[in-house]
């Protein structure tokens, strides 16, 4: 019994067969092209393959430099945002059959942050505009216990605490893309989360720092975020919530 | 940061840095570590990747703890029931510390901004989870503390949140391949770490007092697995390299209810809300092997039972290869908002919707319940007994042992809070009462020789198959059920493969972001700690906890009630582990709880 995985029988039942599927992706090396460029992978995929796979196995079987990155590979730690067919999603989240396969698949970084190489961007400015919200809970109270916090309270925020910061939808965002110093919805979601936790007790400091011009008047609501979201947070939603509150004053 | 740099002739840049406390690996126990240590002594973490990207955040059902916020509970059935999950290898005293300390460790995390699930009257709300039990095993108990399925990832954002309001100082993408130690006042005590900077290939050479190691498991070394791709065990093994031993490595946990075929984990905490295993005939069989606690019994034996029922003919699938993990009867509502991300995997990954049909699911390779040794205070240990100065490791690299043969799930997000706020809090200590240790001359030239020789490294063979070859025998024959003869046939794998090792190329020559050579760097770990996974596991000629033999099918106390200690001597690279491993034994703790039959 030592073998739990029985050897699979050269043909399973109800196996599917593997199919070519052709993916351009966008290339720079910077010690090496003065400009990035598109290249063709041929790679044989099962429909239930993820983009990743695909990724995986150009960079295993076929070409060692090709550069992304990627950890958990089910979607949750954030590392392999990129734009898939112009749309940017997660690679380990995006199911080959969900693409049409009758066409090669674009593959590149993201954009609005400077491109490293490859697949990678610098993510540092993301970084910082997500640590000039403050984003950690601001209380005076030491309470010797949990501090109370009603199911409804706890559900207020719910959504924006899902965030991952894969910085897919700040850098779907076309203002984003043509000012750099704006926040961007990830920042924004990650105030969010706290201005409208019951316990936080500067809601109005972020909500100033939000009021900024650079701030979250700088929304034009065109909801690439909202859909660019691989947690299907509610991210045009939350923007939307943090401009009432500034109007009101409150959260 | 940087206090000199400096050119070597083969053109590695070399960078300086000097820091009271140094902390590798950004999980959740080098973060809980850096929360202790960074307002009291000048810290850095240093981690492979940025901090909110490890796995830690990949945890999903709750955080053990005996908060007694919605029935009855105590530490102390806590800790009984974690040393009887770990089939009473648990040393008792760790084990009593973590469950005791458990309780602050929540309400700092809730202070701290952790969005728990809430009571209806605004409590930490609390949910049954495998192995945790009311008065020694009577019925399940309410005691995992959570935050919908996503537990994990919001200590991890919490943690991340308030190194942030501390203003941590974090290299992140910075791969740590090497420890200095070196002697002062005639003791080996920990001196520093070399890393490789992954955007610029630049070498950087950290200079500290202290040095937390917090790198977080090896689940790599097999094909099926919940663990992230960059799981390579680079700490632990940069650990072994140097001489330390290793304890307990044959004790891997497998997680029954990963997706089957692909690994992906789905919570323990489904069958806390009532979640039931099935076989093909749609038969309830835990109620066959734990009658009393059914599909809570612990991971090692529903684990088991899986495979069995698979091996026996009862699997369900066009294959009969899986068992089903039935939530229809949960209802939608528990599942969107108690159980919302597993939900997501099961369509996403598998096209099965939880609320209508029953998910696929088989045993996944989940976590190293064995690693670096260490005492109460997280130091680690050089032998049984001694500990090298200014060198603490916590979190899953670790082994206290707080979860002896089989670790408890919620027990782990625990073990990261209660050992990474202890390993922080002695660092500081220590650092703040002792001297620099002297770095060795020339500091980086191991890391540096090793870089420079694999990033021109052109030999025939790739990675790719090398590690797939290793993760599929590893997981033929040293998953859930291992016999000598699996274990014999996986070493001649590994030998072969090391061998094979050597002769490999890589392709990019590049600096920046050179994601190939660091796959050739821990593929080369990956390799070393599979080879002491399977010696340790050869050398326990008895079944206890995750370490299951088929041809030693009892547990034997007379013989093995004792930790397993490897070390390495000799040469690394001699063929046969037999010239470069040694083992020993380490006595287990007791203080209350003497072993008695382990049934549920």
């Amino acid at each position: 019994m030592a073998t739990t995985a029985p050897e699979a029988p050269a043909q399973e039942v109800g196996a599917v067969q593997a199919f070519t599927v052709t993916l351009i992706v966008r290339r720079f090396d910077p010690e090496k092209d003065a400009e990035p460029y598109w290249q063709d992978f041929d790679v044989e995929m099962y429909s239930t393959d993820r983009v990743l796979d695909a990724l995986h196995k150009i960079k295993w079987d076929q070409d060692g430099t090709l550069a992304f990155r990627r950890s958990c590979a089910h979607g949750i730690c954030g590392s392999d945002a990129m734009r898939i067919n112009g749309r940017n999603r997660l690679a380990c989240k995006t199911l080959i059959k969900d693409l049409d396969i009758t066409k090669p698949i674009y593959v590149e970084a993201i954009k609005g942050l400077p491109l490293e190489k490859d697949l990678i961007v610098d993510m540092e400015p993301f970084f910082e505009s997500y640590r000039q919200v403050q984003p950690f809970l601001i209380a005076s109270s030491k309470p010797e216990k949990e501090r109370l916090q009603t199911i409804e309270q706890r559900a207020r925020f719910d959504d924006t605490t899902k965030c991952i910061l894969c910085a897919a939808c700040t850098s779907s965002c076309p203002v984003f893309w043509t000012d750099g110093q704006y926040f961007g919805p990830a920042a924004i979601v990650n105030a969010h989360r706290f201005i409208f936790d019951s316990r936080d007790e500067a809601a109005q400091v972020r909500l100033d720092i939000l009021n900024d011009k650079e701030g979250v008047w700088r929304c034009r609501t065109t909801f690439n975020c909202s859909e660019a979201c691989p947690r299907g947070i509610e991210v045009t939603k939350a923007i939307a919530e943090v401009k009432q509150a500034i109007l009101r004053g409150r959260p | 940061m940087s206090t000199e740099t400096t050119m070597t002739p083969t053109a590695s840049a070399v960078h300086h840095h000097q820091f009271d406390v140094v902390i590798v690996g950004a999980g959740g126990a080098g973060m809980r570590a850096a929360i202790e240590a960074g307002p009291n002594a000048k810290t850095a973490v240093i981690s492979k990747l940025y901090p909110t990207r490890s796995h830690t955040g990949a945890a999903q059902g709750g955080m053990a703890a005996a908060l007694a916020n919605v029935e009855e509970d105590s530490w102390e059935w806590h800790t009984f029931d974690t040393v009887k999950g770990g089939d009473y290898l648990v040393d008792q005293d760790a084990a009593e510390i973590l469950a005791k300390e458990a309780i602050d460790a929540i309400i700092d995390l809730e202070n701290m901004g952790l969005p728990f699930n809430r009571t209806p009257d605004g409590k930490i709300d609390q949910r049954r989870f495998g192995g945790h039990t009311r008065d020694h095993g009577k019925a399940p108990v309410r005691r995992a503390c959570y935050a919908a399925d996503r537990t994990g990832h919001m200590i991890l954002q919490t943690l991340f949140q308030n190194c942030v309001k501390l203003g941590i100082d974090f290299y992140n993408e910075y791969y740590v391949l090497d420890l200095l130690l070196s002697e002062l006042d005639g003791e080996r005590r920990a001196a520093g770490v070399v890393a490789y900077e992954l955007a610029t290939g630049d070498l950087h050479v950290f200079h500290a007092k202290s040095i937390v190691f917090a790198t977080g498991g090896f689940g790599k070394i097999y094909k099926t697995t919940s663990n992230a791709h960059t799981l390579t065990g680079d700490g632990v093994g940069i650990i072994w390299r140097k001489g330390i031993p290793l304890e307990d490595m044959e004790f891997f946990q497998f997680h029954p209810t990963g997706l089957a075929g692909l690994g992906i984990l789905l919570t323990e905490g489904a069958r806390g809300e009532g979640a039931i295993l099935r076989n093909a005939s749609g038969e309830r069989f835990m109620e066959r092997y734990a009658p009393t606690i059914k599909d809570l019994a612990p991971r090692d034996i529903i684990s088991r039972c899986m495979v069995q029922e698979v091996a026996e003919g009862r699997g369900a699938g066009p294959n009969k290869d899986y068992v089903l993990l039935d939530c229809t009867h949960l209802g939608a509502e528990v599942l969107e908002t108690k159980l919302p991300d597993i939900t997501e995997f099961a369509r996403t990954y598998l096209g099965v919707d939880p609320v209508h049909e029953p998910v696929p699911v088989m045993p996944t390779a989940h976590y190293a319940m064995g690693g670096i040794p260490t005492t109460i205070k997280a130091e680690v240990l050089a032998d049984n007994e001694t500990v090298i100065k200014g060198l603490y490791a916590a979190g899953e690299c670790a082994c206290v042992s707080v979860h002896g043969s089989n670790r408890l799930g919620t027990n782990s997000l625990l073990d990261i809070n209660v050992f990474g706020k202890r390993a922080g809090k002695y660092a500081v200590e220590y650092a703040n009462s002792a001297d620099f240790a002297p770095l060795p001359e020339d500091p980086s030239k191991e890391v540096r020789e090793m870089v420079e020789r694999l990033r021109v490294a052109d030999g025939p063979e790739r990675l790719a198959p090398l590690r797939k070859t290793l993760q599929e025998e590893m997981d033929k024959n040293a998953q859930v059920f291992r016999t000598e003869e699996s274990l014999g046939s996986v070493t001649t794998t590994i030998q072969e493969l090391r061998d094979r090792y050597q002769n490999i190329g890589i392709q990019d020559r590049g600096k920046r972001f050179n994601t190939d050579l660091l796959e050739a760097i821990e593929l080369g770990f990956l390799l070393d700690i599979a080879e002491v996974v399977v010696f340790s596991a050869r050398n326990r000629k008895e079944s206890r906890g995750g370490h299951m033999r088929d041809d030693y099918p009892d547990r034997n106390d007379a013989d093995y009630m004792q930790h397993t200690m490897a070390y390495l001597v000799g040469d690394l690279h001699s063929a046969n582990p037999e010239d470069h491993i040694r083992m020993d034994w380490k006595p287990v703790t007791i203080t209350h709880y003497q072993p008695m039959e382990r049934k549920y």
